[in-house]
């Protein structure tokens, strides 16, 4: 493939941007850091769902489901394999898991996918929870010598390898057949795109990396168990920030982790009761006053500006 | 014999229920995600009212529904005409609605956390035990199934015959030819909205007389509801109340025999089955 002077010049940026915060550690204290591995998390999260979502306009909400089986595939598999191939391990699983929800749901309509990816996480939780209770197991210890910062840099290359990945589908077959779905499924369909399959792949994307981000994350919670694993809100969280930012582009939903991430512990820290209404406002909004994310409306702004004759 | 007749009665109210939101998806082409939530906010009066001044659930429906109602209306004239006017296919109307839905049902939420606290509620309301062939249940199961019955039959009987419910049928089948037809399409849709958000508020109110509900239960019922909507096939009145029977049978069958705790994962199975077997519903004909 032929890459052109911009091409280079943003892989040039982009690698300056990563080197730089891989330096976050060593820069600022342990508060800092930990806001660095929250905004890493969401960043590799709502960016490989909005890979997904911004072109087929499918809402998932299994990011939840699939991060928590990762947090298990190393709750349960370190005791028993070396730390680095859990993390393959997991990526595996949950595209597995990706497939099945993919076959069984989009071939359907849109309503189908939300409401079987809203309960997905929920299933998987209770079925674990039950055979906890039969086998007599509670939750599992996770204890390494991984710290924070290790935990850091894995979610920050895993961060670069989606964004790549994003950026080559962009410009394969794949990502031009799923502009076409995105703008009119039926002209796809009948341009020869089989576009159920087309889903089903991409899917695979967001389906894997948020495994791999449950079972990096794992060691940091040291203590792993149903109800922690598959929060149902991190679904919710990932949904806001990707659309707060826009799935228009591939950098769009970093500009809505940012601040979302600090308006998220600001108000955990204040009123933390007033989460949830801070989650339905947030939807609101969205879909009143910013439809599509800042990305949208940096986009107004220029053009505006460029009528005016100011850029 | 027990888990049959328990699972009936169960069923019964979660008839109710998805008829609300059947009414709401299926004839107002609105999918409402706040539906448990309306549902709860139902529940809450009833105890409000039976805690503070003794008033039977019976009765508090007939408050429960006009102001459900009126709630209904409103929601459906501020958030989602709007999105009905700006939408320029039903796919983005949907992805619209779904989101909008989802903020709704997170801010109710978070209101009622405000105002009634996280607690889990529960009252004690004709719990007396009532025989049915040979072995006892709850009274108060009994008493919301009966009027779970009489509401549905007066709904059906109202969509069947009488002039407005027909109406409402025809939007449902075809917006667009509803309106060659001289029907008021808005009108009506915001009128079956409403409707759907009365009937599942009074399925709340009866509900809560034999579960215990807390201000963030209502997704369950969300999510158990769609599932009976889409097992029934959408906007089709008997194929919903077959599916809320069956789901309620099935759901008492796993809590006895199996585990409680797996009641939303044998729904959630059997949703599965149905979108691998049957995607259109069980009545429903294969549409194009």
């Amino acid at each position: 493939m032929r890459l052109t002077p911009t091409d280079w010049r943003n892989l040039a940026l982009s690698g300056m941007a990563l080197a730089f915060a891989a330096c976050l550690p060593w820069l600022f204290g342990s508060y800092a850091l930990s806001i660095g591995v929250t905004i890493a998390m969401y960043t590799v999260l709502a960016t490989s769902w909005a890979l997904f979502s911004g072109p087929t306009h499918y809402i998932s909400l299994a990011t939840a489901a699939f991060f928590g089986v990762g947090t298990y595939v190393t709750g349960i598999g370190i005791e028993h394999l070396p730390y680095w191939t859990l993390l393959p391990i997991a990526g595996v699983i949950g595209a597995v898991l990706a497939a099945l929800v993919g076959l069984a749901t989009l071939r359907l309509s849109g309503v189908y996918f939300v409401i079987f990816t809203l309960g997905l996480a929920e299933f998987i939780r209770q079925v674990i929870t039950w055979a906890q209770n039969v086998s007599g197991t509670k939750g599992i210890y996770v204890l390494t010598s991984i710290t924070e910062a290790h935990i850091y840099w894995q979610l920050l290359g895993l961060a670069a390898l989606v964004y790549l990945l994003g950026w080559a589908i962009g410009r394969s077959r794949l990502g031009f057949a799923l502009r076409i779905i995105g703008d009119d499924e039926q002209v796809a369909r009948h341009s020869g795109i089989h576009t159920a399959r087309a889903k089903i792949l991409l899917f695979l994307v967001p389906g894997s990396v948020a495994a791999i981000t449950g079972a990096i994350l794992a060691p940091r919670y040291v203590y792993i168990e149903p109800s922690l694993a598959f929060a149902p809100m991190l679904s919710f969280q990932v949904v806001i920030m990707a659309l707060l930012g826009g799935t228009g582009r591939l950098w769009g939903p970093l500009v809505g982790v940012i601040p979302f991430t600090f308006l998220w512990e600001g108000v955990s820290i204040t009123v933390p009761n007033q989460t949830t209404l801070l989650l339905g406002l947030s939807f609101l909004v969205i879909v009143y006053l910013l439809p599509k994310g800042f990305v949208g409306l940096f986009g107004t702004i220029r053009r505006r500006m460029g009528s005016e004759g100011l850029v | 014999m027990d888990i049959i007749i328990t699972g009936f009665l169960l069923g019964g109210t979660y008839a109710l229920i998805a008829m609300g939101l059947n009414l709401q998806y299926g004839m107002a082409r609105i999918m409402n995600l706040a539906n448990g939530e309306m549902l709860v906010a139902g529940g809450f009066a009833a105890f409000w009212f039976w805690t503070a001044a003794q008033v039977s659930p019976l009765l508090t429906v007939f408050v429960v529904a006009p102001v459900a109602f009126a709630a209904n209306w409103l929601i459906y004239l501020v958030f989602l005409r709007p999105l009905v006017k700006r939408a320029r296919s039903r796919g983005q109307l949907e992805v619209d609605s779904i989101l909008t839905t989802f903020g709704l049902s997170f801010v109710s939420v978070g209101l009622m956390l405000a105002v009634f606290g996280g607690d889990y509620f529960s009252y004690s309301y004709l719990s007396f035990p009532v025989h049915i062939l040979g072995d006892s249940y709850g009274a108060n199961r009994v008493a919301a199934f009966a009027s779970a019955v009489v509401i549905c039959g007066a709904l059906w009987l109202w969509l069947d015959r009488s002039r407005p419910g027909l109406t409402i049928r025809a939007i449902a089948v075809s917006p667009d030819s509803a309106r060659l037809v001289g029907i008021d399409v808005r009108k009506m849709a915001a009128l079956a909205f409403a409707l759907g958000g009365a009937v599942t508020a009074t399925g709340g109110a009866l509900i809560s007389t034999f579960l215990t509900l807390d201000a963030s239960t209502g997704v369950m019922f969300t999510l158990k509801a769609l599932i009976i909507v889409i097992m029934g096939g959408v906007g089709d009145v008997r194929g919903t109340i077959v599916a809320a029977l069956a789901l309620g049978i099935l759901e008492t069958f796993v809590a006895t025999v199996i585990d409680p705790g797996l009641t939303l994962a044998a729904a959630y199975l059997l949703f599965v089955v149905i979108l691998l077997v049957r995607p259109q519903g069980l009545f429903g004909r294969r549409s194009a």
